[in-house]
């Protein structure tokens, strides 16, 4: 096929469930591809000789490869191209910022003078990875002859996943360690069934015991048992570290405390991992806010807003201090969040929430702001203007300005290096932290970042985890 | 390492109290004064509960909860049996009790109030203090002289500085806790206080000792889900700073927590519990 032809195929939409009826189900909002279109859209690459694409994948999948199988129609051979280099498909193609990595670079966006006509990659990469799990013909996992060392795996989200599957695969002995009552880490307490099915996690879960992973639940290392004990007592040769970023951060503003203003996490917690959504057969209660204001601009806060209006809200609004251009969302994640009914206010930041008398939330004073010089971030900075004060009636607050690291596993650990947010410290070709035999990553090294750069430093620290015990 | 909760013991303590001895080796052997567990009674639907540790047995391997039967969660724990086990318990979570003697401080006078079924995890708190050479006074608060639990227990650490107060002067003292605390300040003889039971007892103890300029710990026990700093659903105020309850505390500096607020937030969800209690209330009549 000539440029010109496949320029002329068009981009294939992702089949989605009604906007209206979604916005009050669980269900998956994006219904996944056929066969058709997959291969359709896969013949859309150009297979760029320079394979701009794979620059903008943190973990480097051999883009145009895997697309070059599924446009002829070997979705088993695609994805036995994205396994190469990555561990959970199902899940990236549906979580990844696309639109920031691969597709940013993708020759076809750029000759359509579209970046949303890119070539969908991610929607591919999810109908390789869904098709094999849904037919049951995914290849199973060769692992490597028993080496009789012991790895212990703290936290069970997507950076120990990949590390631990990574260690197993190289005949170690591997013991996954999970606070809660169940593994997958921010996959299951955080992001939304109607953005990621749990089954696929679950499907994960499974995948890594029927290669031989321990899994014990409620275990929270730092306190069950010391790190220190797991090598010196309990005969790991070697720890991950790889328990997130899971510290909310709150605003600091006045009313912060009422009833009714909870961080995206408890909110999320509550309705994800605890199933709170099953009213009435669930037994962790829900907060059934009328009116909702979301604080934040990230994924973490389209999914509290989609949530909100999930549970019975009738009026959501995100209040973001900077202006849409600067959301860190995915832009699919902002488009459907408006689409169900989430109302967008810009440029806007709470001032401070208001309660009522027997402290419960009554409403939120916000400011207006505009776009000054830009900052740190590269960002134009958000100013406040002053006297624009103005008051949103709700009845709750959901604060999603992100997550710090949680300090559970450095404050227990004696020698264990942080910086001076708190996150671990690593060698950067190895991942491992200022204590040999432990490693760490994912969030708890990076801060707050993405499920594929978590996958991909789990994948960096097993290989440092097997080098240094090869020695 | 399977963990596998089995209950080992179960006695009944009162009409809606009840004390659990379970299986838990790590948690036996990790845990100290002032640390709690988090639990569950149904792992696909249940609820996270925290719930303090009365007592535990390395050589047993085991813990020992004395909890009430206030919500459906307690309810349906209450109705299992020697035997089974519990689907979920983490720990031991939290900061243990800084203890006087040990902590840099010299040992003193400690008056330990523990009200109804703060008693309970007042018991490891007050060993130690014992153990670290303090003069330990307990006082023991309860509505009525059949709600007391662990008093046995409480006897054997304090001897004759046991002081038991009841609401109707069915045992000891008529009255509260509050009268034999401001009595012990007022004579001087109070080098800190630890308190632990309902909130409002914490706070009136916190009002009691504030004019004598004692120091006064209280151990809050507040609404939990992880148990592990990551929802921060058991915030409280403290010096005017927001902290978490789960890993910032469970003790804190009772003359500094606002608990007003933390009387307010314990009411959080009140309606959607009551209904829960109603449910499990009807649920178990029938058997």
């Amino acid at each position: 096929m000539t440029p010109k032809e496949r320029m002329a195929i068009p981009p294939q939409a992702m089949p989605e469930q009604d906007a209206k009826a979604r916005a009050h189900n669980m269900n998956e909002v994006a219904l996944g591809y056929t066969a058709e279109m997959a291969k359709t859209e896969a013949s859309r690459c150009m297979q760029c000789p320079t394979k701009p694409c794979m620059q903008g994948c943190p973990v480097a999948i051999n883009i145009p490869g895997f697309l070059a199988k599924a446009a002829a129609g070997d979705f088993a051979g695609a994805l036995k191209i994205i396994r190469e280099t990555s561990l959970l498909p199902a899940v990236c193609g549906r979580v990844c910022p696309q639109e920031k990595q691969c597709q940013k670079f993708c020759t076809m966006g750029k000759l359509m003078k579209d970046a949303d006509k890119a070539v969908a990659i991610g929607r591919v990469e999810r109908f390789c990875a869904d098709l094999a799990r849904e037919s049951g013909t995914e290849e199973p996992v060769a692992c490597a002859p028993k080496t009789g060392k012991k790895i212990a795996v703290i936290g069970s989200g997507p950076a120990s996943i990949t590390c631990a599957a990574d260690c197993a695969k190289a005949g170690h002995s591997v013991t996954m360690f999970e606070a809660f009552h169940k593994c997958g880490g921010v996959l299951v307490y955080g992001i939304p069934e109607f953005r990621l099915p749990k089954e696929i996690v679950r499907h994960e879960i499974d995948g890594l015991r029927s290669i031989g992973v321990e899994i014990d639940t409620n275990f929270v290392v730092g306190r069950t048992r010391r790190l220190k004990d797991l090598m010196e007592k309990d005969g790991f040769d070697a720890v991950f570290v790889g328990t997130g970023a899971g510290l909310p951060k709150f605003m600091d503003i006045e009313g912060e405390n009422l009833n009714g203003v909870f961080s995206a996490n408890e909110y999320l917690t509550r309705a994800n991992l605890m199933k709170a959504y099953l009213d009435g057969e669930a037994a962790t209660p829900f907060w059934h806010g009328k009116k909702v204001a979301v604080l934040g601009g990230g994924n973490v806060a389209m999914d509290a807003s989609r949530m909100a209006l999930r549970l019975g809200a009738e009026k959501v609004y995100l209040i973001y201090r900077r202006s849409e251009a600067e959301m860190p969302a995915r832009r699919e994640e902002v488009h459907h969040a408006k689409e169900e009914g989430v109302e967008f206010h810009m440029l806007e930041n709470a001032k401070r929430i208001l309660g009522d008398d027997k402290g419960f939330v009554s409403g939120i004073e916000c400011l207006r702001y505009e776009l000054g010089e830009p900052d740190a971030s590269g960002r134009r900075s958000p100013v406040a203007i002053a006297g624009s004060e103005f008051t949103l009636d709700v009845d709750t607050v959901v604060v999603a300005v992100g997550n710090a690291s949680n300090p559970l596993i450095p404050a227990t650990t004696e020698g264990l290096e942080v910086n001076k947010r708190g996150n671990i410290v690593v060698d950067p070709e190895t991942n491992m932290t200022s204590i040999p035999g432990v490693f760490a990553g994912g969030d708890i090294v990076l801060g707050a970042a993405t499920v594929i750069l978590a996958m991909g430093e789990g994948r960096k620290a097993a290989a440092g985890i097997n080098a240094y015990l090869s020695k | 390492m399977q963990l596998m909760n089995r209950i080992i013991s179960k006695k009944q303590l009162s009409e809606n109290v009840f004390r659990m001895e379970i299986e838990a080796p790590l948690i036996a052997g990790e845990r100290k004064p002032g640390q709690f567990i988090i639990l569950m009674v149904d792992e696909e639907l249940g609820e996270r509960i925290p719930l303090t540790i009365a007592d535990a047995d390395t050589g047993r391997g085991t813990i020992t909860i004395i909890f009430q039967t206030v919500g459906a969660t307690t309810m349906k724990l209450a109705r299992k049996e020697v035997g089974d086990s519990l689907p979920a318990v983490l720990g031991p979570l939290g900061r243990p009790t800084s203890i006087r003697g040990l902590n840099g401080e010299k040992p003193g006078r400690v008056v330990c109030v523990g009200g109804g079924i703060g008693v309970a995890p007042m018991h490891p708190i007050a060993q130690a203090l014992k153990a670290a050479g303090n003069e330990v006074t307990i006082i023991m608060g309860a509505r009525n002289v059949g709600l007391f639990v662990m008093k046995e227990e409480m006897e054997k650490i304090a001897g004759d500085r046991l002081i038991l107060v009841t609401d109707d002067g069915s045992s000891g003292r008529k009255g509260l806790v509050t009268d034999p605390l401001k009595e012990l300040c007022e004579a001087g003889a109070v080098d800190e206080v630890i308190a632990i039971g309902p909130p409002i007892m914490m706070k009136f103890c916190a009002l009691a000792t504030k004019p004598y300029g004692v120091k006064t710990v209280a151990s809050l026990n507040t609404i939990m889900i992880d148990g592990t700093g990551m929802c921060g659903g058991c915030r409280v105020s403290v010096g005017g700073k927001t902290k978490f309850v789960c890993v910032d505390g469970p003790e804190f500096d009772a003359h500094e927590v606002d608990w007003d607020l933390m009387l307010k937030r314990m009411g959080a969800f009140k309606p959607q519990e009551s209904a829960a209690r109603e449910h499990a209330c009807n649920l178990f009549k029938g058997i």
